[in-house]
């Protein structure tokens, strides 16, 4: 895959949508292109996040730590980020992540990221309007699960 | 010191000085004859004179004197010459005297340099022999590059004076008088005008120098107070662009020079004004004699010979006279910059010189307890530190010093390593006074490391033997050339007042450090090192260097079964992927283009990097395979890509650091070209742009940056060229390339690059961490282990160790202060720059790497984490100047309210 083809899957990635290719074709280039073969962990639930991933090709597990061992919560598909909460601020991984099969996957560095946002305002402005709607929905579904409960 | 310059000179080199006056009275003879011999030849041979008759003969060379009880002595008869003869005769005294005056001069000028030269080295060792000896506390108030200034620069003209400072003034006057004298005998009043004038010229202009002097007095100050600001912008540069200060330094820095301009343009404009003054005397006595000779010979009370022998007679005057003038400006001058050197250097409480005596025999130990009693400490500004405390250390006690953060613990330690003085009581070591112990005790039985670490520009070994350098142990046996280049080192350096000792002597103390000689020292470096946590960084740093094959002969000749171990432990792991090995023959494609066309490691200018692609052979091998149309290309997809993505960046982003085509500063360079280039067929272009752009592409790796230029026919491609590379490889380039061969060791590159022997997997996540991990294990088990940290160990550490980070510096000064097995071993905070954890681990390390092998020293810790208080055997605590606590950590934490509250 290339370093264009990258840019693609960025874009189709929600948080990226709406910043200018340019500007994701060098975030594209100062990330690293890695490959996890199956069982691998990307990183471990209790880390200090340095990095999020997107996910080239193949899948990945999401698992939580429970009493009773670890529990798949969800599944990451291309197209799709994981890890990205690390990359916005100072919190531990909340869940694990495994390569389930093959994986190929575009690792953001933190560091990077938060200076490309310093450099390009407009990407700032662009991935705030995303964070702020995600925020809306969730105050909404909040809304609506305590009045339900009510 | 001697505050005047003459006495200071004559005291040192009256010997040289009286030999050299005597040369000179000596060469004055011929220098006389030879002023006298010119008329007589014109008189004699030329003009006939005595040589009336035909067939006249003169006597020659007939030396006779009246003595006055003797009477007539006859030497020697003489020759009788003819008219021609004669002339011969004298033209070749003339031409021997020529030679004879041009000796003297060369023979006394050599002399006079040899003797300043000798001076000035007297001087320049004898100011930073001072500085050795300067108290501590004088340290806080003057600034090195002030101090380097001095012995450097301002000393220097003192050397060019030395040799003048009596010779050039009996010479000149001797000189200047007998012009006079000459121009007395001829006519004694036209000489009394001379005399007049010249007593004008030596009255007036040196008055007039005076302000000259005063200025060049401030040239030097503020010539130093610059070169101290300078040195001190280089040392706080981190400070200046933290706190965005550098327009301010800009602003000083600024004003200072306004300074220095004003003072210099002051002095050239005095100076010439002196100048033209004296130029003016100097002229206005020939007008004198003109006009009043003039007049006196038109009324016949002069002959015009007289007058034209004075006015000749002159020009020898002003000369002399001028040269008399500068000699004393230059004196003053340089008496001035020796009175600022001198009180410069005057400096109380020097540290006497006994004291610092070298001392070749081992020291016994320092058997006694050291003691405080009614030690008193303070600052530069009196602020107090210590008030007038006692106590004793035991030998082989371990002691944590602890203290609040008035408490004066730094002090303390300090003053136990003779850092800062006492201000009133005292330290003893039984009962002697700690400060009159000679160094040679102090600087080997006790050691001493603080977080101020000072480290020399050189290898890591060189900082880490440093302690062990006192004093020249081995007498070196020299042969030959060397011998005599000994001798006269030695016999210079006693002439010159400077010690003798044999820099290339070997000054490590092994013994010192618990080993017998070079050979098992580095077992003992191991060890302090493994104490303090900084083998592993050495380690690092051993890996990431080339190495000396002749050092290393080991790493070198067992390099293939290094490489064959790591694969076998890549496979054993089921890492084989981690690394892409170079093979003969195939594309590694995680090596760069580069690489993969040269398949070796340049080892000179001709191949490396840039340089490359503008080789005319490789250039040639390129074009034969047609891959030099294809790369240019690449390079121009590469420049434009690189272009779009980095453009928009200051120069300065810190993402400039990953990218390996091009710097930030030649971006604007590849823009235009890439601007002038584009739709130029390659026909056309130059060799030079070519080459500029067929360069970016050597550094393309395809998985790293993933344009996708790298197909299957290129690489293959590519194999060709470097094997048509190597077949037709010219003479002069085969030194120039170390081929990547399995079974050799390439000198050019790392440790690291040699043992890998190809690439790490770019996509392979923490690959270089694994690879670390896993040839750190392998150098174990290989034995190679202290092969590899001694590579480490060859790491220059940059100036002030710059290269080190925080972290490692302290922990080498550390080591340094372990490695010398002192009786008193004082740790002032050492480790500030390692976090708690890892202070307290390198703490319980030294604790036991101080008792290896029976010792028992006595440790002084002070302790930035109280708590860690109860791994020794005492603890004291100090507040607000006093010991408020001293006992076992178990009592002072039960009974003793401030020690707990420290520990809380």
């Amino acid at each position: 895959m290339l370093l264009k083809d990258e840019v693609g899957m960025l874009r189709r990635v929600p948080l990226f949508a709406g910043v200018d290719p340019s500007k994701l074709k060098l975030l594209a280039f100062t990330s690293d292109r890695v490959s996890y073969t199956a069982g691998q962990t990307l990183f471990n639930q209790g880390d200090e996040g340095d990095a999020a991933y997107v996910i080239l090709s193949g899948t990945a597990d999401i698992l939580v730590d429970s009493a009773a061992g670890p529990i798949k919560v969800a599944e990451a598909e291309p197209n799709s980020i994981v890890g990205e909460i690390a990359i916005l601020c100072d919190v531990s991984r909340t869940a694990t992540v495994r390569a389930a099969g093959q994986l190929e996957t575009l690792r953001i560095r933190k560091e990077d990221f938060l200076r490309l946002l310093k450099e390009f305002p407009e990407m700032t402005v662009e991935i705030l309007r995303v964070l702020a709607d995600r925020l809306s929905h969730t105050t909404a579904d909040l809304i609506d699960a305590r009045s339900r409960r009510n | 010191m001697e505050k005047s310059l003459a006495r200071y000179i004559w005291s040192h080199t009256w010997r040289q000085q009286l030999w050299i006056l005597a040369i000179v009275a000596v060469s004055m003879v011929p220098y006389f004859l030879s002023f006298d011999l010119p008329k007589l030849i014109v008189n004699g041979p030329i003009q006939g004179e005595g040589f009336e008759t035909p067939g006249a003969t003169r006597l020659f060379m007939n030396i006779d004197f009246t003595l006055p009880m003797l009477g007539q002595v006859t030497l020697f008869e003489g020759f009788q010459l003819n008219r021609q003869e004669t002339l011969f005769a004298l033209s070749l005294v003339f031409l021997f005297l020529v030679v004879v005056n041009g000796l003297f001069k060369f023979y006394i000028n050599t002399y006079k340099g040899r003797l300043g030269e000798r001076m000035l080295r007297r001087i320049r060792f004898y100011l930073v022999d001072r500085v050795l000896r300067f108290p501590p506390h004088h340290f806080k108030r003057v600034k090195q590059a002030e101090i380097a200034t001095m012995v450097k620069d301002e000393v220097e003209p003192l050397g060019g004076f030395i040799g003048d400072a009596f010779v050039q003034p009996a010479l000149l006057g001797g000189q200047a008088l007998t012009a006079m004298v000459f121009i007395m005998i001829q006519n004694f009043w036209l000489g009394m005008i001379a005399a007049a004038i010249v007593c004008i010229q030596i009255v007036l202009i040196p008055r007039m120098r005076r302000r000259l002097l005063i200025l060049g007095r401030e040239r030097q100050l503020t010539a130093r107070a610059l070169s101290g600001r300078v040195g001190e912008i280089v040392d706080g540069i981190d400070t200046i662009h933290v706190h965005d200060t550098s327009n301010y330094e800009r602003a000083d820095i600024a004003a200072r020079l306004g300074r220095i301009f004003k003072i210099r343009y002051d002095l050239y404009q005095w100076k010439f004004l002196v100048k033209f003054i004296n130029n003016f005397l100097a002229q206005i006595t020939p007008f004198l004699f003109y006009l009043i000779g003039g007049y006196l010979t038109l009324h016949g009370r002069l002959d015009i010979g007289q007058l034209v022998a004075v006015i000749a007679a002159y020009k020898d005057l002003p000369g002399p006279l001028k040269e008399l003038i500068d000699w004393d400006q230059i004196r003053q001058d340089v008496q001035i910059k020796y009175t600022q050197v001198v009180e410069q250097f005057s400096v109380d409480n020097l540290v006497e010189p006994h004291i610092q005596a070298v001392t070749v025999d081992p020291v016994a130990p320092l058997s006694d307890p050291l003691a405080a009693a009614n030690l008193s400490l303070s600052d530069d500004s009196g602020a107090t530190f210590l008030d007038r405390v006692s106590f004793e250390i035991k030998p082989g006690e371990t002691i944590a010093i602890v203290s609040t953060g008035t408490g004066g613990a730094e002090a303390v330690a300090q003053a136990f390593a003779r850092l800062n003085w006492p201000e009133s009581g005292k330290i003893v070591a039984g009962s002697v006074d700690l400060l009159e112990l000679p160094e040679s005790v102090t600087g080997r039985r006790i050691s001493y490391a603080s977080s101020d670490v000072f480290l020399v520009h050189g290898s890591l070994r060189d900082n880490l033997l440093y302690g062990l350098k006192h004093a020249p142990l081995t007498r070196v046996s020299y042969e030959g050339v060397e011998a005599d280049h000994r001798r006269w080192a030695v016999e210079e350096a006693r002439k010159a007042g400077n010690p003798d000792f044999d820099l290339r002597s070997d000054w490590v103390d092994y013994a010192a450090a618990g080993a017998t000689g070079p050979q098992d020292l580095f077992a003992q470096i191991r060890h302090v090192l493994e104490a303090v946590f900084l083998s592993q960084d050495i380690l690092d740093l051993g890996l990431r260097s080339p190495v000396d094959p002749e050092r290393h002969k080991a790493l070198v000749e067992r390099i293939v079964e290094l490489r064959l171990a790591l694969r076998g432990r890549l496979e054993a792991e089921d890492l084989s992927d981690l690394v892409v090995p170079f093979e003969p023959g195939t594309y590694n494609k995680e090596a760069n283009i580069g690489e993969n066309l040269l398949f070796g490691a340049a080892r000179g200018p001709e191949l490396a990097d840039r340089a490359l692609a503008a080789n005319p052979y490789f250039a040639a091998v390129l074009k034969q395979t047609g891959l030099d149309r294809t790369l240019y290309e690449m390079g121009m997809g590469i420049a434009d890509q690189t272009i779009e993505l980095f453009s928009d960046l200051p120069p300065d982003h810190p993402f400039f650091q990953q990218l390996a085509f091009m710097g930030a500063e030649e971006i604007p360079t590849y823009q235009a070209l890439l601007q002038r280039l584009n739709g130029r067929s390659y026909d056309t272009v130059s060799e030079a742009d070519r080459a500029a752009m067929t360069a970016l592409s050597f550094a393309y790796i395809e998985p790293r940056h993933r344009f996708g230029f790298l197909t299957d026919d290129l690489m293959t491609k590519i194999v060709e060229a470097r094997n048509r590379f190597y077949a037709g490889l010219p003479a002069t380039l085969k030194d120039a390339i170390e081929p990547y061969e399995p079974t050799r060791y390439i000198i050019a590159a790392t440790v690291m690059d040699n043992v890998l022997f190809g690439r790490i997997r770019h996509n392979h996540p923490e690959g270089p961490e694994r690879i670390r991990a896993i040839i750190f294990g392998m150098l174990d088990e290989l034995g190679l282990h202290d092969e590899v940290l001694d590579v480490g160990l060859d790491f220059n550490v940059g100036v002030g160790g710059k290269r080190l980070t925080g972290a490692q510096r302290q922990k080498l000064d550390m080591a340094r202060a372990l490695l010398k097995r002192a009786d008193y071993l004082i740790f002032n905070r050492p480790l500030l720059a390692l976090d708690q954890r890892a202070q307290d681990q390198v703490l319980r390390n030294v604790l036991e790497e101080v008792r290896r092998g029976g010792r028992e020293p006595a440790v002084m810790w002070v302790l930035g984490n109280p708590s860690m208080a109860a791994m020794f055997d005492r603890v004291m605590a100090f507040d607000a100047g006093q010991l408020v606590a001293d006992g076992t950590y178990e009592t002072l934490h039960e009974a003793n309210d401030i020690f707990r509250s420290m520990v809380s």
